[in-house]
């Protein structure tokens, strides 16, 4: 048999019917499902009057527009608009039979941290979401990406998807980081060196001895802006530190079946030989902590940098730059350490985790925010929320002079009340700085948890190695 | 789903890379529970100024582009979200074709689901349909998916690859769901085979 990669042995896995020109049907494991993406496909099915194909396999929680202060459960507190985004998911998910963590639950969060915490997602599982950060599932091992709303009426119906197979890339990182890198740096220096489009068409392997180092948390960081690359999807072979995360969990294998499982998980990983159509390579040692300066993912810079001039780039980007520039309120030639933030956001699926939270808690403690700054906690899920509490870092945040909220998307995407205003400049820990993105006109620039509470200290954007 | 067969149309030029999927929507939008009457937002932000007039230079607020039903973009167009909103929006504008060199991979997809031909071609075309583009209402242009080419004002033929699969769906306009449904004995097939070897699914 010809070597595989792993992405081949997880696709080879999962085709369900294969027609004569290579156009597949993928079996989906696990799908999840959020308020915004899918009313419209409920609705379609109820057109049609179909039901769900695999309720036990589909997994609803809402998310996006939830308020993330107290209070939030009462309808009244919402918009009207995401109060009957939320009413419907919560009727749908009764309807259909489907699994539901509702606002009141303590397991709520954001779809992409309540999956692997509850043990739903699993090594080599296929698993899909209305949401382009489901690629954050590829840390497991998964085949995890996002799909649009008929996508999501097509998994709820049939269980599969239509696909044709992407081809493989290899994204190496070798060596180790220095202190004060994290894997938000690490995803942000391969988005950078390859562009947003760099990854179309591919999905991508992350692997490498720095890879290997990140902890279960770190790796789902490293995965989730795959997309921002452009890939439908980034994996990382499971490993001990895997199976040691996925055991135990509420839906996670018991007993015989866990033993089976992780006889077939540790089969799970390229074969030597296998063929990659394209491999980057990065050394982990020559990685910075990074920002953002424009309005695409691929403008990064290390944060000892300066913000670029428009000329500095070539074809459409030059354009580009300019009404980055502009519209980020920049001048070229300005150290990228001197410019100053309004607000800090430290949550999102990117950065919504116990071990994010544990990091800035780290840069916070002892100290305060710079006077004027609005800076707030949103911990990705109930049980992270719990978790900090537990361990002394809800206090370390609150007494610095953060605001500690409940768990929901929030400022990473503003659905709900949480959002910038306009010229608002904000050091966020989430995935996307496109224009408005956090509010209109909002400026955002992309970091990691510990550069993000770095520059809540300081009240500039700030090279979280000087506070080390 | 609508068919789509034969297009001839306005062209509408957006030079600008990376045009994301908060730009043709922007996330305000996304709080309906419907497809439809997302148009009048569609490229929101860049369309109207804070008091909701049009904003004169944007191109489709041009007299000429008010009825553009095909659209020729910078490279990337579609990045970002997941969001079906985006062709939702595209669609319910009126315009049926997205032309650029390379496409974001969920929005790629999710135009097919809605009857909308997004199109790849190397730079040099793109460039060439983007000076037609320019010539505003004077000029149309031709989208045949059945011969799989684009005719330009000046009669200039280019043609493209497309999908066989997804070609045979948009021009008979075939709900996919329908389609797989009719495989569910593969399905089924798969589901027992798999419950065999990972149980734990
Ligand atoms: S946190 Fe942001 S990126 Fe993640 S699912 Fe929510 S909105 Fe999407």
């Amino acid at each position: 048999m010809s070597p595989k990669t792993l992405y081949d042995k997880i696709w080879d896995a999962h085709v369900a019917h294969e027609a004569d020109d290579g156009t597949c049907l993928l079996y989906i494991d696990r799908h999840l499902v959020h308020e915004v993406t899918s009313p419209q496909a409920f609705e379609g099915l109820r057109m049609a009057g179909r039901p769900v194909r695999a309720p036990e396999k589909t997994i609803a929680v809402p998310d996006h527009n939830v308020p993330t202060t107290p209070g939030r459960e009462d309808p009244a507190n919402m918009t009207e608009d995401s109060a009957i985004q939320v009413a419907a998911l919560d009727k749908n998910a009764k309807e259909f039979g489907i699994h539901y963590y509702p606002v009141t639950d303590i397991r709520q969060g954001i779809v992409h941290i309540v999956g692997p915490e509850q043990g739903w997602t699993l090594p080599g599982m296929t698993v899909v979401c209305g949401d382009s950060h489901t690629a954050t599932h590829g840390a497991f091992g998964a085949l995890a990406h996002g799909i649009g709303t008929s996508e999501v009426e097509h998994v709820l119906a049939t269980q599969t998807l239509i696909q044709k197979k992407s081809k493989n890339m290899k994204v190496e990182i070798t060596g180790k980081l220095r202190p004060g890198v994290t894997a938000k740096d690490i995803t942000l220096a391969v988005i950078g060196a390859t562009g947003t489009a760099g990854g179309t068409g591919y999905v991508i392997e992350y692997c490498g001895e720095a890879i290997r180092d990140l902890s279960m948390e770190g790796r789902m960081t490293v995965c989730n802006m795959a997309i921002e690359g452009g890939a439908r999807a980034g994996l990382i072979a499971p490993d001990e530190k895997t199976f040691e995360y996925v055991n135990g969990r509420p839906h996670a294998p018991k007993g015989a079946q866990w033993e089976a499982a992780l006889n077939w998980w540790k089969t799970l990983y390229t074969d030597e030989g296998a063929h990659f159509d394209q491999v980057i390579t990065l050394k982990g040692e020559e990685i910075e902590p990074v920002v953002t300066w424009g309005t695409s993912p691929e403008d990064v810079l290390p944060i000892t940098a300066t913000v670029p001039a428009p000329e500095d780039f070539e074809g459409g980007k030059v354009e580009a730059a300019r009404r980055s520039i502009d519209y980020m309120g920049l001048t070229p030639g300005q150290k990228l350490s001197d410019i100053a933030i309004d607000t800090v956001f430290i949550g999102s699926c990117t950065n919504g985790r116990i071990e994010d939270l544990r990091a800035a808690a780290e840069i916070v403690k002892g100290k305060k925010i710079k006077d004027g700054m609005r800076a707030m906690v949103v911990p990705g899920s109930g049980l992270v929320r719990l978790q900090a509490e537990e361990e002394g870092l809800a206090d370390v945040f609150k007494e610095a002079g953060f605001e500690w909220r409940l768990a929901g998307c929030s400022m990473c995407l503003a659905m709900n009340p949480d959002q910038l205003s306009e010229g608002e400049r904000c050091a966020s820990t989430s995935n996307r700085n496109f224009e408005g993105r956090q509010g209109y006109k909002g400026r955002t620039h992309l970091v990691s948890p510990a550069m993000a509470a770095a520059a809540a200290i300081t009240g500039k954007l700030t090279d979280v190695r000087e506070l080390m | 789903m609508d068919k789509f067969t034969k297009l001839t149309g306005i062209a509408a030029p957006m030079p600008l890379v990376n045009i994301d999927t908060d730009m043709i929507i922007p996330k305000v939008f996304l709080k309906t529970i419907k497809r439809s009457g997302l148009g009048v937002n569609l490229f929101d932000e860049m369309r109207y100024d804070r008091e909701g007039n049009e904003i004169e230079d944007f191109v489709l607020n041009k007299p000429a582009y008010r009825n553009a039903e095909i659209l020729v973009a910078g490279d990337n167009f579609g990045c970002g979200s997941s969001r079906e909103h985006a062709p939702w929006a595209i669609k319910d504008f009126g315009i049926k074709c997205v032309i650029s060199t390379s496409f974001a991979d969920i929005f790629y997809n999710n135009c097919f689901k809605n009857g909308i031909l997004p199109i790849v071609l190397p730079q040099e075309d793109v460039d060439k349909l983007m000076d037609d583009a320019n010539r505003g209402a004077n000029a149309t242009v031709t989208v045949d998916l059945e011969n799989q080419t684009i005719t330009g004002p000046d009669g200039g033929e280019i043609s493209f690859e497309v999908d066989a699969f997804r070609k045979h769906c948009l021009l008979n306009g075939l709900d996919d769901i329908g389609l797989t449904m009719e495989k569910s004995t593969s399905i089924d097939a798969f589901e027992e085979t798999a419950a065999q070897a990972r149980p734990w699914v």
